[in-house]
């Protein structure tokens, strides 16, 4: 014990009569978050530590250092792109070439009429269907969507919140129908609908009904779908917001433990969904921040689930995330150099033991990804795994003293919005008062002031810059797609028994409003070639429609 | 058509598309810089964003697209203003729009389009100077 004064006493004394001399640059010594970062650590930063508790090792509680025993050296992240635009049928074949490629996992981006839950053909989604990812209507579009694709070998994830149990009543469907059983089906679906009251803001309903949705399908795939993960708690788009790392990791846990309280409302023992849950964070450029982060966010994960929510299988501790390096950090201007921010991402969520990882295409703040972006955004990750070398030990920056610190560090700041969270009655209350908002427009405000006032440096764009960096080739949305699209969805509407989709309905709305799990009659109505919009238009005739406050 | 009265800008979220971080941080570094704000909320179609304007008799609007429908929806609010005699309301974009948009656009009478990287001081000064111009 005698050793701890002393290495106080030489920090203290190194940082007075030696730094204290030297002249430093002007720049902000902060991570791009505002956390303050100094300039050295050292073991009197880690007085106190106990290695057990706050680390332990890989494939152990608190699985500081990772989930699994032999991290990388077992196997690799699962290599994960989100992909979609178009009709189904292009994003097949983008699906197709992804797997050629070596990629390892599906990933679906669906347009924004179908993440609001609004058909091709409604007035709203004009010019917006097959934009932004693939336009979903019904069961005859997911099944073009996976058409020759092994379903029950490859793992699927759907980007998906407010109308999620309806595009999982899909994926069952179009799966039956080639005879794959729940059972059988491995993937993630989003399913976060409180990130979106938070930051994404594509929602159907209240947020009330909106969470018995959640409810229901995780009940429902903890009987049904073993091999299923209903909820993808998520913190990148809470992130791409504008929060700070803090705000993401405190946010994001939160969510997570407000879905576990629901569902242990519901009357579920948590050992049986638990381990179905998973996490998805960012990862933006402040390389350390970002490995503390994940670090933290496990701990906590693994901490809570133990002490607070009695889980007593390590599978329920344990955080298992999927990352994706921050689009926002992707700039327009001279945007090659976006390979360049993306490896240190990508770099940074691996050191930080992600499960899947997604690496942005360099010319993705000016649209959609071609071909070839996508193929070294791949390339990007294939490099890390078998090149770089970082994957021959578990958490190798493990005993940094700066990393250790900084992980302390943004644990303590996460658990201080969780005790303001729960000053407010919790995280629902907390977002209908508009809290995660404020705080989220306040940090992107104060970050864009210090980027307009050179306080802080982007290559290209405040500094460094060239003229005439624009790209030529870029990806553009096919204008016939969302002709194409309606005439697919009138087709399907055609085909179909009319009076089977108004009975699948009438009994969609009555289940509703008797509070039954609406995961039967989802699968009924898809099963009858109901299409999403007509479901999420029967649900909000119980449950109703949601407005935000606008507010900045 | 200003004359010394505080510039009156409404920020719109025309579409489907939920990214709000540009809108606001404009919007509140216009009304830092002095103007009236009006924040539409999102998900606005061009009727409800056209019918803001008229009713708040604002000097500009700011629309903020990420969702890619931008040459859908931008010409209708452009065209809805022209209808109801706002034309001379200056109209600005923001969001990721590619350079062989922007030209088009701006013929239709968009005065300015900014995209990713653009200062927050530049935007404030461009709506400044347009609507002290008397339009053409």
């Amino acid at each position: 014990m005698a050793i701890e004064p002393e290495a106080r006493r030489r920090a203290h004394q190194w940082r007075q009569e030696v730094y204290a001399t030297q002249r430093e640059r002007e720049a902000p010594f902060s991570t791009i978050s505002g956390h303050p970062i100094e300039p050295l650590y050292t073991d009197e930063d880690l007085v106190g530590f106990d290695h057990a508790e706050r680390l332990g090792y890989p494939g152990e509680h608190p699985f500081t250092r990772g989930i699994h025993p032999s991290m990388y050296r077992g196997r690799l992240w699962t290599m994960r792109q989100f992909a979609g635009f178009g009709t189904a049928e292009e994003t097949n074949e983008r699906f197709r070439y992804l797997l050629e490629h070596g990629q390892m996992g599906l990933s679906t981006a669906f347009d924004m009429p179908t993440l609001m839950g609004l058909d091709s053909d409604h007035q709203r989604s004009l010019g917006e269907v097959g934009v932004e990812g693939v336009a979903i209507d019904t069961v005859d579009d997911m099944e073009t969507l996976f058409s020759g694709i092994p379903l029950d070998q490859v793992t699927v994830s759907m980007t998906i919140n407010a109308p999620a149990a309806i595009l999982l009543a899909f994926y069952v469907v179009a799966a039956e129908e080639n005879g794959i059983a729940p059972e059988k089906l491995g993937g993630t679906i989003q399913t976060d609908i409180l990130k979106e009251y938070i930051a994404q803001k594509e929602w159907c309903f209240p947020i009330e009904p909106a969470m018995r949705l959640v409810t229901d399908m995780v009940e429902w795939c903890a009987a049904e779908m073993p091999r299923w993960h209903p909820i993808s708690i998520s913190g990148y788009h809470i992130r791409e917001a504008g929060s700070t790392a803090a705000q993401e990791l405190a946010f994001t846990l939160k969510d997570g433990f407000t879905y576990v309280e629901r569902a242990i409302e519901r009357g579920l023992a948590v050992d049986d969904f638990a381990p179905r849950l998973s996490f998805f964070f960012n990862a933006h450029i402040d390389f350390f921040e970002e490995i503390a982060k994940y670090r933290a966010a496990r701990r906590i994960w693994a901490r809570e689930l133990r002490d607070t929510y009695g889980a007593r299988e390590e599978r329920s501790q344990m955080m298992r995330f999927h990352t994706q390096t921050a689009g926002v950090s992707l700039t327009a201007q001279q945007p090659l150099v976006n390979i360049v921010r993306t490896t240190i991402e990508a770099l940074a969520g691996v050191l930080g033991g992600t499960q899947s990882l997604h690496t942005n295409s360099f010319d993705e703040a000016l649209a959609l990804p071609t071909a070839e972006a996508v193929r070294i955004a791949l390339r990007t990750q294939q490099v890390i795994a078998h090149e770089s070398g970082v994957t021959s030990t578990a958490d190798p920056l493990g005993g940094s003293y700066f990393v250790e610190r900084l992980t302390d560090e943004l644990e303590a700041a996460a658990y201080d919005y969780f005790e303001r969270i729960d000053e407010l009655g919790g995280m629902v209350e907390a977002i209908k008062t508009g809290f995660p908002q404020r705080e989220i427009a306040d940090a992107a405000f104060t970050y864009q002031r210090e980027v307009d006032s050179k306080q802080r440096i982007v290559v290209g764009v405040n500094d460094y810059r060239v003229a005439d960096d624009e790209l030529t080739e870029i990806h553009r949305p096919d204008p016939a797609a969302e002709r194409r699209q309606r005439e697919r969805l009138e087709r399907t509407k055609a085909a179909r028994d009319s009076g089977a989709v108004e009975a699948a309905l009438g009994a969609l709305r009555e289940r509703a409003a008797s509070g039954a799990n609406l995961m039967p009659s989802m699968i009924e109505a898809a099963r009858a070639r109901a299409a999403e919009g007509e479901m999420v238009a029967a649900l909000q005739e119980v449950f109703g429609t949601y407005t935000e406050q606008p507010q900045f | 058509m200003n004359d010394g009265h505080k510039i009156r800008v409404v920020v719109a979220k025309p579409g489907l598309d939920g990214h709000d971080r540009g809108a606001k941080i404009i919007a509140r570094a216009l009304r830092d810089a002095g103007m009236e704000v009006i924040y539409t909320g999102l998900h606005q179609t061009p009727e409800q964003i056209a019918a803001t304007v008229i009713q708040e008799d604002a000097d500009a609007v700011g629309l903020s697209i990420l969702s890619g429908a931008h040459m859908t929806l931008v010409p209708r609010v452009v065209e809805l203003l022209r209808d109801q005699d706002a034309g001379d309301v200056v109209v600005t974009v923001g969001g990721t729009i590619p350079a062989d948009d922007v030209g088009e656009l701006k013929q239709l009478g968009v005065a300015e389009v900014f995209t990713p990287g653009a200062p927050t001081d530049s935007i404030v000064d461009f709506i400044r100077g347009a609507v002290a111009q008397p339009s053409a």
